[in-house]
This record gives structure tokens, C-alpha cells and sequence, in this order.
């Protein structure tokens, strides 16, 4: 067997190194396809690792510039519909000045390329919609005057289903990634609470819809594949246990009660293990493996304090999480086996003792967290290294900040417009958007990237 | 109130007033005066079966009376002995220490569990809105296992509860000003087993 697929192997491996946290989809393997006909070497396409890493275009990612892209009109069924989402995914990503054309070229025709270079266009996409129902992008890189990219992806009826916009959505990743080499995060969800049951919103704010199977449950934690939540289930009855769900119908992988309070699960970044909090007069973590029925084991050892809100480095090797230890909320960050527990947050913050829900960034510099700053709740960034803070919020009351695949995007939960919503904040534009209307949102959690054959 | 003697000693003196009333038949035509003292001796006869008979009818009425009193006031016991056990307590912001102003309500629910040997109960850990969700959850549980500590030192087995905790989730009142805060930071209990035939102590 083993014989029969050096081939697929090979391909696999390639396409995980496109998904580091994805899985692999049809799609992937027509984007490779379409690669290495241009004559691109896949190596140059890690997802994650792209900011130090060359870049398709001839630009090296730079989070604060803005190159502009070019998108032609649409033509097709729902065309202006596919064209509105590919412009706001761009303008969303806050990476790409979008330079929305009115007239242009048949999406075959030859471009003009000095005209787009005019214009500031480093890149043009045309799409058109076809009669058989798919999508058929083409990126044109200007500077070379070549096609750098053709996408031909099918459109599940009907159309603007959650299932079709994830198809337009992933189509704005794959786009970004040729001209930026960091694929974007318009295909990613956000989990959140919403009346006691979780919810996933599109990272566009579309597609909001209730997670089967999670009436009673608090604090969605994504599995590094996208393809399952862990959640605190807490019924009627006040037992409450942790609840890992498949989320492509493949049920409940398991269930975890070791106290009376069982509670804000998060995946280990390989997947394997789920830390929690448990206890019954204060609160320690625990870790198990996300399969299987292993009795947890204990991580930390502090009898009658607050030990809860875990989040993994992204190397798996520490874990930051709050704690109640000195008598009131702090972040905490410790080996992830329990060990060599120091405070991170022990910089002077003012009179007020609170600082809660730590949030690894993706790159691992960084802990997004809440802090009490006269009296309400603000989100803030700590540095692993130095310790210096930053605060990003101070527009109302905000909290639960989650971060995005793309490190630099923060969820999080605000009261800026007198009702509790999800906002999205850019951190280095300070730019934010509001993600959810009708109110009593909570735990935000965003997902990583997802690819087509795990879109929940 | 009427006593059995009491009651025994004015159908008495009732029997004996009807007796004096009809003593005086002035003119009559007394034709035969033999069947006349018999009559009367009937009559009197007749007047205190009557009269034992609506005695015994009094005494069962006020029977009846007295198990219907007794009834409504064990059921008055057992009602304020629930009301005594599902009592909430309150907390101070952020804190799972007992107030001194919460004792009296704690141990008046310790001689009542004490009481009812079959009685469980559920303590649910309850915060304000103020603070993280998930701190929170961990809060109420610290409050609900703080009052199985306190209970416990009373004399009641710690087995005999249930702590749970629903964080700032299932507020008692809706609002942002303290007072309805201070209402929201609160351990209620809830009887799981053991309810139906509480004896009040």
C-alpha cells in the first residue's frame, strides 16, 4: 500500500505545508496544480510563516502597506453579488487597497497592464461567474504582465447559502495569497454565545447560525483542524462538563466531568490534548486527550484559587492562562506541563485588580488580554519578551479579545453601542467593524484557517 | 375556647332551664293527670338525648376543627421550613466570604436539614455582571463550596450537598445599578431529594 502512493504522499506533504491549519480540500489541490504550472515552487507558500517568507508578487508582506489590487466586473448570475464579496473580504483583510473598477476587460480578453499600473495596481482579478455555475478567477500580476494565479471553484446552489459565500470567501484567501503570500481570513468563522447556545458568524459577518448540539453551552474553543469545538456544557442542573463536538456530524468525541465546575476548554495547538479548568472550591487545569478516556491530569496546584482561561503558545510548550492566586485576577504563563508558573501581567496597571481572559497571538509574541482601567473592562497586548503593554480599546466596555489566524486581527466582545456585540479590530490600523447585531454576544473564538472540506 | 367539661356542664344547666320553663301549666284541663308526669318524664328524656346528641356532634365538629387547625399549622411549619431552606444569600463584589449578615439566614437552614435525614440540596453559585464570564463561573463556585464549608462546620455533612456554579449567566434581576447587582451576587438552593414529606423541626 504504502508502494502504491509515493505520488499522493508527496502531494500531501506539499499541501500541508499551503494549510498548516487546515486540512487538505479538491480546491488546494487545484491551486497547487495551477502553481506549478506557473512555474512557482510550493515552499513559497506557507500560510503562516509568510511575513518572513518571499512572496509571490515581488512585494515582502508589509503589515502596514497597502498594495493595490484591481478587481474588473463580474460577469455571470449573482456576479455583482460574488464582486461585493471579493471587495469587502480585501477591504476586511485591511492588507490590499482595493481599486474597484466599474468598466474592464473580459475576464479572457489581454489586460491593458500599463493602465493598471496607473492606477496603482499591482495585481488585477477578473471573475466571471459561468453558465455551468462555477467561479473562474484569474489574478494578473502587472509588474510581469502574467497570469499568476487561475482559480475554476464550483458554486453550491443556492446561491448566497453559507455554503456559496464560503466558496467566494476562499476564492478571496487564495487571491490574497498569490499577491500578498499570506493567505487571507474572509473563509475563517468566529464561534461565540449567544442565549446560552454557540453560534458561528462568517469572519464578513454573513452566514450567522447556530451550532447544532450546544444548547447549554459556554466558551467555544476551535480544534487546530477547524473541525471541532470544545465547550463548556452547563445545564439546568449546574453539572457542567466539557463537551469536544465533532463538527462535520460526526457527534460528541468526548465528554470530561473530574469536579463539580468543569469549565474554558482550549485545544493544545497539535490537537491532541484539551485543557481545562475543573474544581469544586477554586479551580486548577487539567489536560486530556481530545479522543479517548483517559483520566485528565492535574497541571496546576493551588487548592482554593481561581486557575481557568488556558491558551497555548503556538509552540505547545507554554500555556498562559488567569489565575486568582495573590487575591485577585492575573495572567499567569506556565510550562505546559504544569511547571514554572510566573505572573506575566505584573506591570503597574493603576489601582485596579483585574486582568483576565489571555489570548495567545498566532505568532506567539504576544498575549491579548482584558484589563480593569476605570472600572470597565479594556482590551490590551502584553509582550512575551519585554513585558511592554498596549492598549487597544477604550471605546465602551471591552472584553474576551480572540485572535485571528492572521495575527493581526483581535474579536472581541463590546459594549460600544450600548448592546454587548462582537467587533473586529485591526491592530496596526486601529481600524474596527462591528461583526454582530442584537446583542447579548459572549466568548468570541476565532477559528483558524479553514479550507473548503472543513467549512463547519 | 370550649373544654369537654366546660361544654358537658352548660348542656347541663341547658337541659335544666328547659325543665323550669315548662313547669307552670296554669289552667289547664287536666283530665288525666297520671299520663301527664309521664309525658313530662318522656319529654325531659327526649331533651337530654337531644341535647348528649348535639353535645357529641359539637365534640366532633370541634375535632374536626382542631386536625384542621393542627394540619394548616404543620403545613404553615413545613412551608416556612422550605421558604427558611431556599433562602438566598448575598455577597459582596468579587468576594465568596460569608457576610455576618448572612449567618442568621445559614443557620436557620441547619436545624431544618438536620430534621429531614433525606434532604439533599443543590447550592448554585451566582455573580453580578461585572468581571470575565469565566472568572466568574469560578467565583460562584467558590461562593456555593464556601457555604458547603460553612454548613458543614454546623454539623451537616458535606455530602448532603451539591455545589454547582452559574457564574453572571442566570441573573435574578435584570440591570446595571448596584442594587439590582448586589440582589444578583447570591447562592440559591434548591432541594434535589428528599422534599416531599419535610417535617418542619
Amino acid at each position: 500500500m504504502n508502494q502504491a502512493v509515493p505520488k499522493a504522499q508527496q502531494a500531501r506533504q506539499t499541501s500541508r505545508a499551503v494549510a498548516r491549519r487546515g486540512l487538505v480540500s479538491p480546491m488546494r489541490w487545484l491551486l497547487c496544480i495551477a502553481f506549478l504550472v506557473c512555474g512557482l515552487t510550493p515552499a513559497r507558500t506557507r500560510a503562516q510563516d509568510s511575513a518572513a517568507a518571499g512572496v509571490r508578487i515581488g512585494l515582502t508582506y508589509d503589515r502596514t502597506g497597502k498594495p493595490g489590487v484591481a478587481i474588473t466586473p463580474v460577469t455571470g448570475s449573482n456576479a455583482d453579488s460574488v464582486r461585493a464579496i471579493l471587495v469587502r473580504d480585501f477591504d476586511f483583510s485591511d492588507r490590499i487597497s482595493v481599486i474597484a473598477l466599474e468598466r474592464g476587460d473580459a475576464p479572457s480578453g489581454a489586460l491593458n497592464y500599463p493602465v493598471f499600473a496607473k492606477l496603482g495596481a499591482v495585481a488585477v482579478v477578473q471573475a466571471v461567474v459561468t453558465p455551468a455555475g462555477a467561479l473562474h478567477v484569474a489574478v494578473h500580476e502587472v509588474a510581469q504582465k502574467q497570469v499568476i494565479l487561475v482559480l475554476n471553484m464550483a458554486l453550491p446552489a443556492p446561491a448566497y447559502s453559507p455554503e456559496w459565500r464560503a466558496v467566494v470567501h476562499a476564492a478571496s484567501d487564495s487571491i490574497e495569497w498569490a499577491v500578498l503570500g499570506q493567505r487571507g481570513t474572509a473563509g475563517t468563522r468566529i464561534a461565540y454565545v449567544r442565549g446560552n447556545q454557540i453560534w458561528t458568524v462568517d469572519a464578513d459577518g454573513g452566514s450567522a447560525r447556530p451550532v447544532p448540539g450546544t444548547a447549554g453551552a459556554l466558551s467555544p474553543a476551535w480544534h487546530p483542524t477547524g473541525t471541532k469545538l470544545a465547550f463548556n456544557l452547563l445545564p439546568d442542573d449546574g453539572r457542567s462538563r466539557i463537551v469536544v463536538r465533532d463538527l462535520m456530524g460526526g457527534g460528541v468525541s468526548r465528554t470530561i466531568r473530574v469536579s463539580d465546575l468543569n469549565m474554558s476548554p482550549t485545544f493544545s495547538p497539535d490537537g491532541s490534548q484539551v485543557v481545562f479548568a475543573a474544581g469544586s472550591d477554586g479551580t486548577d487545569l487539567y489536560t486530556a486527550s481530545t479522543a479517548g478516556t483517559d483520566p485528565p491530569t492535574r497541571l496546576t496546584s493551588r487548592r482554593g484559587s481561581t486557575n481557568t482561561s488556558p491558551t497555548f503558545s503556538p509552540d505547545g510548550r507554554r500555556i498562559a492562562f488567569t489565575s486568582g492566586l495573590i487575591g485577585h485576577a492575573e495572567v499567569y504563563i506556565m510550562d505546559a506541563d504544569g511547571s514554572s508558573a510566573d505572573i506575566l501581567t505584573s506591570t503597574g496597571f493603576g489601582d485596579q485588580l483585574y486582568r483576565s481572559n489571555p489570548d495567545w497571538s498566532p505568532d506567539g509574541k504576544r498575549v491579548a488580554f482584558q484589563s480593569k482601567i476605570n472600572g470597565v473592562f479594556q482590551v490590551m497586548t502584553i509582550s512575551i519578551r519585554d513585558k511592554s503593554t498596549q492598549q487597544l480599546t477604550s471605546d465602551g466596555e471591552n472584553e474576551d479579545p480572540s485572535w485571528a489566524p492572521d495575527g493581526r486581527h483581535i474579536v472581541f466582545v463590546s459594549t460600544r453601542t450600548g448592546s454587548r456585540e462582537l467587533w473586529v479590530l485591526d491592530t496596526e490600523s486601529s481600524r474596527a467593524r462591528q461583526l454582530t447585531h442584537g446583542g447579548r454576544v459572549q466568548n468570541p473564538a476565532w477559528s483558524p484557517l479553514l479550507s473548503m472540506s472543513n467549512q463547519p | 375556647m370550649i373544654t369537654p367539661r366546660r361544654l358537658v356542664t352548660l348542656v347541663a344547666l341547658m337541659a335544666f332551664a328547659a325543665c323550669a320553663k315548662k313547669q307552670p301549666p296554669a289552667a289547664a284541663p287536666a283530665p288525666a293527670p297520671a299520663p301527664r308526669v309521664n309525658q313530662d318524664s318522656i319529654d325531659a328524656a327526649n331533651r337530654a338525648r337531644a341535647a348528649a346528641t348535639a353535645a357529641a356532634e359539637a365534640e366532633r365538629q370541634r375535632v374536626a376543627a382542631a386536625a384542621a387547625a393542627e394540619t394548616q399549622r404543620l403545613a404553615a411549619a413545613v412551608a416556612a421550613a422550605r421558604a427558611k431552606l431556599a433562602a438566598a444569600v448575598y455577597f459582596d463584589y468579587d468576594m465568596d466570604e460569608i457576610r455576618a449578615d448572612q449567618l442568621a439566614t445559614l443557620d436557620a437552614k441547619v436545624a431544618i436539614i438536620n430534621a429531614n435525614a433525606d434532604v439533599r440540596i443543590r447550592i448554585a453559585g451566582h455573580t453580578d455582571d461585572r468581571g470575565s464570564d469565566e472568572y466568574n463561573l469560578a467565583l460562584g463556585q467558590r461562593r456555593s463550596a464556601s457555604i458547603r464549608r460553612y454548613l458543614a462546620a454546623r454539623g451537616v455533612a458535606e455530602s448532603r450537598f451539591e455545589v454547582v456554579s452559574f457564574g453572571e449567566q442566570r441573573p435574578a434581576q435584570q440591570g446595571e445599578d448596584e442594587e439590582v447587582r448586589a440582589k444578583n451576587r447570591r447562592a440559591e438552593f434548591e432541594v434535589t431529594a428528599g422534599g416531599q414529606n419535610l417535617k418542619a423541626p
